[in-house]
């Protein structure tokens, strides 16, 4: 009793082949989506490399990007296959092969299921990833003149005003560091001394942040310096005033940046995997209907086409049964083995 | 005497017809490609069309626009013509249009030759109107509370973190305006009340300029106030601090951008005029071997094709004759006209 029977003419079987090679092109060109998506994430990552810890996996990026090669090859293959299905003598040298392809295909899909649950889960490690660079990253910022850290200001400058945000959680991290130089600072200006020897740690603190924190639409000249600090500035409430620097931390801002990245592109990845499935179905159909022609030798023969040969239980079964007698063989040959050594000896 | 005669067999003429109609059909590309650049320069000129006067010329674009259409209309018949040309009985139809297609095509390439001209022209008058937009956009810039104007600041702050620059010819403009409202200034204090009292039109000036002006790549923070005041930073020498501020004016970045993109638009276009040129050629030459069959019934015979029927200069005296035989005619008409109503 096979699962999903349907019966065949030689006009369905031309059309479901034709079909199948359509749908096989397209999923190369999924394949060949899937891969730039790995790369663009690849870049991606690169490009900010500096603000994570130097831990980051690329496992995800070059996960898809293998999974986009793979599903381009095995697609050409199957399209293939499909053009020759159409001429009986050129299919009977792809005969012998199609059923350890289909399984191929079967693990292949289970492949794409497992990335697209990757690419969903990747942002957990990420969130760690980033709050443990951007914390160095903010606290090399004045380290313009230290070979391998001069570029972290410029980065970190840029990257808030590309994301528009400002510190790590928020923008008060900037007041918990030093980010001013000691280059760049009067040391025999006594509010300086006064500064250094009020902080145990004898670092220059300060309720000021960089001027990439400030934001382009607040209605008034930016205000970086003494936020905390109402009197100093006209007509201001640190409180109230909420256009004047990025609310939001730089932390949250990538996390969501990279996490909407990567939910797109598993839901491709899911929608790639589905049209796996049903070109992986159709070819099961194809492989089936030309097998059994009524009349082998009849092109316009009628012949039936189905996913599996025998019910869902009973292939499970068949397929345990095989294992096991596969497993009892081993032991089998190991014990006439063993006797044979032991009649020797 | 033919211009240019070549023999055509069969195989060479139906090469000829399918070699053409893959041109056209890229000519047909580039025309989308053309239409998708005008669109694209409309666009970039709308995105900051605040600080251009208002008198911006869309001139351009549209220009770019129709040509683009244009193109890809010509180019489809002409793919069509050399589709059909292979079948006698079809080409039949087309066979009067030929010529004035042919015309058309020529004229075509000579606009699309004034439309290149114009690209590269447009930075001139693209450098003054940004010239005067700037000016008044740095002017407005502190007017965020008047309707019309309040994106001035945002505007602006944008295109100076954009393009890396500062001012209108320099940093130095800002010096000159004032560019913090009056909402923001404490005028109990002594500085403030100093300060617009000794300039002659009452304005609040400083040797600041705004935050948007700071460069990332700097290595110290950014020193917006006291710019020229040494003394106020310490060890600094505004002379040789490059790096604080960006030095460039974004008159020139922003000409520099428009202008980057309208060469390459420009040489495009004369890419692609080449192309046209080539087209109309292989036309010419398939339409007379088509007519100059030695046999019409036998597909064939051979023939000839030709770029003009006579020489050069045949044919300009060709056409002149028949440009003034025309004016002739017109006044042969009139006086006939005329004669009768005088008897």
């Amino acid at each position: 009793m096979a699962l999903m029977k349907v019966k065949f003419d030689l006009k369905k079987r031309v059309k479901l082949a034709q079909m199948l090679w359509l749908l096989y092109w397209i999923s190369v060109m999924a394949g060949v989506l899937v891969f730039s998506m790995g790369l663009f994430f690849k870049i991606e990552l690169r490009k900010r490399s500096e603000l994570m810890d130097n831990n980051e996996s690329h496992f995800v990026p070059n996960l898809l990007i293998g999974v986009g090669l793979l599903a381009c090859g095995l697609n050409a293959f199957g399209g293939k296959i499909c053009y020759d299905s159409l001429d009986s003598t050129k299919f009977a040298k792809w005969k012998s092969i199609l059923k350890p392809f289909l399984i191929c295909c079967l693990f292949f899909n289970v492949l794409l299921v497992l990335t697209a649950f990757m690419c969903f889960t990747m942002r957990i490690p990420l969130q760690f990833t980033l709050a443990e660079g951007l914390k160095n990253g903010m606290k090399y910022y004045k380290d313009s003149d230290t070979p391998g850290r001069c570029y972290m200001k410029r980065t970190l400058d840029l990257m808030q005003m590309e994301f528009r945000c400002c510190g790590n959680n928020n923008y008060k991290d900037w007041f918990e560091i030093q980010w001013v130089s000691n280059r760049y600072l009067d040391f025999s200006s006594k509010e300086v001394k006064d500064r250094f020897s009020s902080n145990v740690d004898g670092k220059y603190l300060m309720d000021g942040v960089p001027f990439s924190c400030c934001n382009p639409s607040s209605p008034r000249p930016c205000i970086q310096q003494q936020i905390t600090n109402n009197t100093a500035h006209y007509s201001y409430d640190h409180h109230t005033e909420e256009l004047n620097i990025w609310k939001r931390g730089c932390r949250d801002a990538l996390v969501s940046y990279y996490g909407g990245m990567m939910n797109t592109i598993g839901i491709l990845v899911l929608l790639v995997t589905a049209l796996e499935v049903a070109v992986m179905i159709g070819l099961q159909y194809v492989n089936t209907s030309l097998s059994t022609l009524v009349n082998p030798e009849d092109p316009e023969s009628e012949s039936e086409g189905w996913i599996l040969e025998k019910t869902v239980k009973e292939t499970i079964t068949d397929i345990m049964a095989k294992m096991k007698g596969m497993g009892k063989g081993n032991q089998v040959e190991e014990g006439a083995q063993e006797g044979g050594v032991a009649t020797v000896s | 005497m033919a211009l240019m005669p070549v023999k055509f067999d069969l195989a060479k003429r139906v090469k000829l017809a399918q070699g053409l109609w893959l041109f056209f059909w890229l000519c047909v590309m580039a025309g989308i490609l053309i239409f998708s650049m005008g669109i694209f320069f409309k666009i970039e000129l709308r995105k900051r069309s605040e600080i251009m006067d208002n008198n911006e010329s869309h001139f351009v674009p549209n220009v770019l626009i129709l040509m683009g259409l244009a193109a890809c209309g010509i180019n489809a018949f002409g793919g069509k013509v050399c589709h059909d040309s292979l079948d006698s009985a079809k080409f039949m139809k087309w066979k009067p249009m030929l010529k004035t297609y042919m015309s058309g095509c020529v004229v075509f390439c000579i606009a699309l030759f004034v439309t290149a001209l114009v690209c590269f022209l447009m930075q001139i008058s693209l450098h003054f109107t940004l010239a005067e937009g700037l000016k008044n956009g740095m002017k407005y810039y502190k007017d965020t509370d008047t309707p019309g104007r309040c994106f001035m600041k945002r505007t602006l702050d944008m295109t100076q973190i954009e393009f890396r620059c500062c001012g209108n010819n320099n940093y130095k403009d800002w010096f000159e305006i004032q560019w913090i409202s009056n909402r923001y200034l404490d005028f109990s204090n002594e500085d403030v009340k100093v300060r617009v009292q000794s300039n002659v039109d009452g304005k609040y000036l400083m040797e600041s300029v705004p935050f948007s002006c700071c460069n990332p790549g700097s290595p110290r923070p950014c020193i917006q106030h006291h710019i020229t005041n040494n003394s106020a930073h310490y060890s600094y020498d505004h002379h040789t601090e490059d790096l604080n501020i960006w030095g460039r004016g974004c008159r020139e970045a922003l000409v520099s951008y428009y202008g980057g993109m309208m060469n390459s638009i420009g040489a495009f276009v004369l890419l692609f005029i080449i192309l046209e040129a080539l087209v109309t050629v292989g036309l010419q030459y398939l339409s007379t071997a088509l007519e100059s069959m030695a046999d019409p019934e036998n597909p064939e015979s051979e023939s000839e094709g030709w770029l003009l029927e006579k020489s050069v200069k045949e044919t300009i005296s060709g056409v002149m004759a028949k440009i003034k035989t025309l004016g002739k005619g017109n006044q042969v008409q009139e006086g006939d006209e005329r004669a009768p109503e005088e008897s």
